[in-house]
Order: structure tokens, then sequence, then C-alpha cells
């Protein structure tokens, strides 16, 4: 096993080659700076350009501290939710339940919370939210590696049955949050940075940490890759796709958390949409959806240029049909200016 | 948007409303005489705001006081109209079983739950009425055929609130051919050869009515030049254009408008987003108005998040928990706009009616009118107690 991860550094090169992107793989050994931010130019120049644009258009109100901690915290659901997506995505998954299951979690805990352990306090809440979108985020992996279903249909039976399951729950009613101990902890902020921020960076170091520095991220780069490879490695493939839905299973339980706090409620239509949000987040973040290539810190970026957008179009007070064509067009230019940059990085 | 429920045009939309009353109360103004029947009445609020919304209509500012399904817990005194309802068994001394085939949507969320809710207690209170309620379902295709089974089982009238009324106008038409007496709830058919009878809420009605409502007040506080927020709900759907449009020309009669639009999605989550970004938007605001309470209660939450409160919020549609917040008065939110969900119930008893050939009778109409739309009486502290017993947890 302890020489698996060489083996499995080769393969996500093999299969960035056959597609448009160039290849310029996960080169783990390179520092922070040097790796990943070269790749991500493009992103953080989109990123970059939208504050600029946000500076000039709404200047005395983009730049102000409350500004960037809306910002930031509006980000942070679909941020944990995005990290958890792009594991599965390397690994060469989907998962299309996490909407759902946010919503279920979400509503099963505020359910709980209001009622069978009513005054135990925000962490019955926080526990019953982890445990459920665990719970659920196992039952997708243990299909999709064992049935095996394959991810999109998994998860999306998935999505169905836990929305129906949150509205059989919460009896398509909202479930507001009395226990004022839970949005207090969550909603309140340590010198200055708001608690929901801090758990959205914790999140994402983690995250980081175990996909680039250790056996088990580098074994998600090799099944997403070639999951054959990768068997023949000697990676237990079945049960390392069941962690990885696990592991997204517990973003959900962990955004349930977040969303409830700040919503101030449990609703099985709370985070509808969310899957598709956190999906394009990781693409645009320069993972590849065939998986075996992806990095965290471009999904971060990712994420933070569609609140960002959202943000400035709000500050201009810009109508929702123009928002939409706005967002459509900007994405696709993130994605070219990546590609474009990734492939004269290549060749200097 | 990709969203399952939020999606699909007029269904999460029309939120929240009194439920049908456990038998309305005592309605103030105009001329109407009580009938006290017991619980009789349910459902027959929204028939009530109906009869008093044709003949008050417009009166928007008085509309939370005068009109609409005033109740009380208990006790059921109606408007005219109701007392047909009331009297069911009296009223149907030959003793004629009426069979009434009842299709809506599927009860996805607060709002289109308590349609179905209503109606069905309705029918069940009335002795006379043999109902046959067919699962709830936003797939065209399967209402369609629902309809059909409905018409082959010979019912006398069937009350339909359709997914999408353009797709349902074939079925219903075939319906009336048939002879069944079609009673249309909330969203209208394409061709009126497919109804007997339309009952419906009022959108841009809505809209009026928190324009108005926000308009005077800021008149009557002396504000120049206000900044008003407005928080959609599904921005490209019919009836947020309709609500939207309405509010602007309610405060454009005060010479106001609305600075700063934003839309979120009906559910809280997207509330709460867009009232965050929105907050920010606008350093200073005067008056808000949300059109759903189900993406109030996110609204909410972000005001609360960002410690604002200069200035009051109006929401939409009517949940238990914002008449409740109203009541108590210690936050932004001072009123809201209803949108009444015991139509249907109301469309029931319409269907009863013309089976057994009755008219309304407190009008001097012989026959049930063709089209009747609800009034969308605005709620404040001042009435919030006869509303609060009929307003449904979201």
């Amino acid at each position: 096993m302890s020489t698996s991860p060489p083996v499995v550094a080769e393969e996500p090169r093999g299969i960035g080659t056959e597609l448009p992107v160039p290849p310029t793989g996960p080169r783990r050994r390179s520092s922070f700076l040097s790796g990943p931010a070269g790749r991500h130019l493009g992103l953080v120049a989109a990123l970059v350009a939208l504050c600029v644009i946000g500076m000039i258009t709404a200047a005395d109100r983009f730049g102000t501290g409350s500004n960037i901690r809306t910002i930031l915290t509006l980000a942070v659901v679909i941020g944990v939710l995005s990290v958890g997506m792009t594991f599965v995505i390397i690994g060469g998954g989907i998962d299309l339940s996490v909407g759902s299951l946010v919503a279920l979690a979400s509503v099963w805990s505020t359910t709980v919370a209001t009622q069978t352990m009513s005054g135990q306090g925000w962490w019955a809440i926080a526990m019953v939210a982890l445990i459920v979108g665990t719970v659920c985020g196992l039952v997708n992996g243990i299909f999709v590696a064992y049935g095996p279903i394959v991810p999109f249909i998994m998860t999306l039976a998935t999505m169905a049955a836990a929305k129906g399951l949150a509205e059989v729950i919460s009896a398509k009613k909202t479930q507001v949050i009395r226990e004022s101990s839970f949005k207090d902890f969550f909603n309140g902020s340590v010198i200055g940075i708001p608690v929901q921020v801090i758990v959205f960076a914790v999140v994402g170091v983690i995250g980081w940490i175990v996909l680039n520095r250790t056996t088990f991220g580098r074994r998600t780069y090799a099944i997403g890759g070639n999951p054959e490879a990768a068997r023949l490695a000697g990676i237990n493939v079945k049960t390392h796709t069941v962690a990885l839905y696990a592991l997204m299973g517990l973003c959900c339980g962990i955004a349930a958390i977040l969303i409830s706090a700040r919503t101030n409620s449990g609703s099985s239509n709370l985070g509808i949409g969310y899957e598709l949000d956190a999906i394009a987040a990781v693409v645009i973040g320069g993972t590849l959806l065939t998986g075996g290539r992806g990095t965290i810190v471009g999904t971060v970026i990712g994420v933070l240029i569609f609140t960002t957008l959202n943000n400035v179009f709000t500050l201009n007070n810009l109508d929702t049909s123009t928002q939409a064509v706005a967002k459509g067009a900007i994405i696709v230019i993130a994605v070219l200016l990546q590609q474009r940059l990734a492939r004269t990085e290549l060749r200097a | 948007m990709p969203s399952n429920d939020a999606a699909p045009g007029p269904d999460p939309a029309p939120r929240g409303a009194p439920t049908g009353a456990p038998g309305p109360g005592p309605t103030r103004g105009t001329s109407r005489r009580t009938f006290l029947f017991g619980g009789l009445a349910f459902g027959s609020t929204a028939f009530l705001a109906a009869c008093t919304s044709n003949s008050v209509g417009g009166d928007t500012t008085t509309a939370g006081t005068t009109a609409g399904p005033t109740t009380s817990a208990g006790t059921a005194s109606g408007t005219g109209a109701v007392t047909s309802s009331s009297a069911a068994v009296t009223d149907n001394p030959g003793g004629k079983m009426v069979k009434i085939g009842f299709s809506a949507p599927a009860a996805d969320h607060g709002w289109m739950a308590s349609i179905t809710d209503q109606a069905r207690k309705f029918a069940d209170s009335m002795t006379d009425i043999e109902a046959n309620f067919v699962e709830g379902t936003n797939d065209v295709n399967q209402q369609i055929s629902q309809v059909e089974t409905l018409i082959n089982a010979g019912v006398d009238a069937i009350v339909l609130l359709p997914f999408d009324g353009a797709q349902m106008t074939e079925v219903a038409r075939k319906a009336m051919d048939a002879g069944i007496e079609v009673v249309n709830v909330d969203r209208v058919f394409s061709s009126p050869f497919s109804y007997r009878t339309y009952i419906g809420g009022d959108n841009y009605g809505m809209g009026v009515s928190a324009g108005t409502f926000i308009g005077q007040q800021l008149k009557d506080n002396g504000v120049t030049d206000p900044v008003i927020a407005e928080i959609q709900g599904i921005a490209s759907l019919p009836l947020t254009v309709d609500r939207s449009k309405g509010f602007a020309d309610a405060l454009n009669t005060f010479g106001f408008s609305v600075t700063n639009q934003v839309s979120a999605e009906f559910t809280a989550d997207s509330g709460e987003e867009v009232t965050a970004n929105l907050l920010q938007a606008a350093p200073r605001i005067d008056a808000i108005w949300n059109h759903d309470d189900d993406q109030g209660v996110g609204v909410l939450a972000a005001i609360e998040t960002a410690g604002r409160s200069e200035f009051f919020m109006v929401g939409g549609a009517g949940s238990a928990n914002v008449m409740r917040a109203i009541k108590d008065d210690n936050t932004v939110l001072k009123a809201t706009v209803i949108y009444p969900s015991t139509q249907a119930a109301s469309g029931v008893e319409l269907a009863r009616l013309l089976v057994l050939e009755k008219g309304m009778s407190d009008l001097e109409e012989l026959e049930v009118p063709k089209s009747i739309t609800l009034f969308s009486a605005v709620v404040t502290k001042e009435n919030v107690d006869s509303y609060l017993p009929s307003a449904f947890e979201s």
C-alpha cells in the first residue's frame, strides 16, 4: 500500500490529456502558492475583476467591513457543500442529492430540537443534523459502490426520497427554532469573524489537507482518474467510494446546521437546488467532471465568485433577469479565461 | 430555481392566507346580517371574503378591518352568502346527495396543504356532500386523467385547482360538456367555456393592498423621498409580476416608487440570502414589502442578524408565524397581506350550490356568479386577533 501513492499520482495526468484542458495535473509536492495559485490565475483574475467592478459601481458600500462579512457569510453554506462535492467529483462520482439532504437534515434536527429534545442545547440540533447527513451519505455510497448503481441515478433517487421524507417529518411546515443557544452560537462571531465563516474555513482547510496531504486524498485522485488501475494498485475502491459519499453527507449535515442557524428555521424547502450551485462552483474551480483532477482552492474561489457576483448585482440594484444573464455569461468567461491561462502556462 | 417545487410556475407562489376558519366571525362594516351556525360554516371563510370584496372591494385602506374573512374561534356568523352553507341540512330538505370531485396540485407546501385540508374539512362537515378527493399531483398528465376518472364516476360537480390552468382547460371543457359543473379555483382556465364559476385570489390586489398600506404609513409619518424595498418571490412567475405591478401602481398614487427590488424563491434560505445583500445595498430603508411569509422567516432572520430596525416590513400571504410576530409587535414586521387558502373550500360550497340550483341568498341574483375574486386584506396588530385563528402554520 505504501507504494501506491506514486503510481496514483500519475493517473490523473493520463486522464487529463484526453481533454481539451491541458494536463497540468495535481502536482502535490508543489507548495501552496506555486502550484494551485498558478493554475487558478484565471479564477483569481475573475474574482479580482468582480471586486474592482464592485468598488467602482458601489464605491461607498462594497468595500465596507460589514459587506465583506456578508459576502463571506453567504458563501458559507454553498462553500461547505462544494468542498464535499469536490471530493465526490474528483473521485469520479457526482451527488445530486445534497440539496435534499440539507433539507432533510435541517428538518429532522429542528423537529427533534423543537419537540422531543427541547431544551437540550444547541449541540442536540447539531448532532442530529450531522448524523442524518452522514447516514444518508452512507446510503448513497453503499448503493453506488456495492449496488452498483450509477451515482447520477442513485443520488437522483435520494434527492427525491430525502425531499419526501423531509416533507413527511415536517408535515410541510417551517420549524422555527426557539432554542436560542443554537442560533446565538452559530450566528455569533469571534474577534469580529462570524462563527459561520470560521466553520467554513475549518472545513476548507481540513478538506485541503485531506486531499493534498493524506493517503485518502491521493487515493481519491486515483479512483477518479482510473478506478481499475486504482483497484490493481491495491486500493479498496468500494470502501473508498462509500467514504467519499459519507463525507459529502457529513458536509450536508454541517451545511444544514449553518443554514438552520441563518434562517432560524428548518424546512423541507431549504437547500433546494444547492446541488447545482455546488457542482457549478466545483467545475468553475477547475475540477474535471470526469474525475481525477481538481483542487479545493479552486472550488473555494469558485464559490466566492458566485457570492460576490450576487452581492455586486444587488448593490447595483440589477433586476433578477439581468442578473441571470450576466451570471451565465460570467461563468463561461471565467472558465474560458481559466483554460486559456492554463494553456499558456503549459506552453511556457 | 432548478428545484422541485419552486420551479413550476404557479405552484409555490400563493402561499399562506388564513385557512378556512373554524367558522367565520363577526364581520364588521357593510350591511351584513349574521347567522349563527356553529362549526358548520367551515371553510366558507373565503367565500365571505369573496362576497365582501365584491361589495366593498377597492377600498384597500380599510380592508383590514372591514373586509375579509374576519374570524374568531368557535363562533360562526357569516355574511349573507354563507347562509346557505351554514344551513346546509335545512337548505336541502329533499336530502339530495351532492357528489363532488376535487383535484388540486400536490400539497407540497403550507399554503397548498391548507387548500386541500380546508376543502376536505368543509366537505366532511356537510351531511349532503359525498366528496371524492383525488390525490394531489404536480403532473398535469396525471391530473387530466384524474379529472377523466371523475367524469366517468359521474360526479355532479368538480372543484379543480389546476396545476396549470391553460393545460387543464381542455379536460375541464370535457367535464362541462358532460353536464358536470366545474368550479375553477385560483389558477384560471384559458376558456370561459371550461368552467361554470371561478373563485380565486387577487395577486394584483395583493400588491395594491401592500402598496397602499405602506404608502399611507409613510405619508402619515411625513416621510418624503422614502427608500422602499421589495422582496419578490420567483420573479418569472406571472403572479409575481402581477403583485409587483399592483405594488408599484399603489405606491405611485402617493408619488412613491420602489427603490430596491430583489427576488427570492419562496424559501426561507433564499429569503435570507437576498435580504442579507439587500441590507448591504441600502444603508437606510423606510419600508419593505416581502411577497411571501414562508421566505419571510429567512428575511426576518437576516434583518435580525444585521441588527437593522429603522424600517417597517409588510409580509404577504399570511402565515401563523407572521401573524404571531405582528401580534407580539417586537420585530419590524407590522402587517401582512393575505392570500386566502380557504378558496378551495369555498369552491366546494359553490359547487354544492350549483348542483342544488341555489343562488347566493344575500345577493339579488338568482344564480351563483360566474367569477369571484377574493380580497387581499391587510392584517395589522389591530385586527390580527380576528385573522390568527384561521392562519395556517407554514
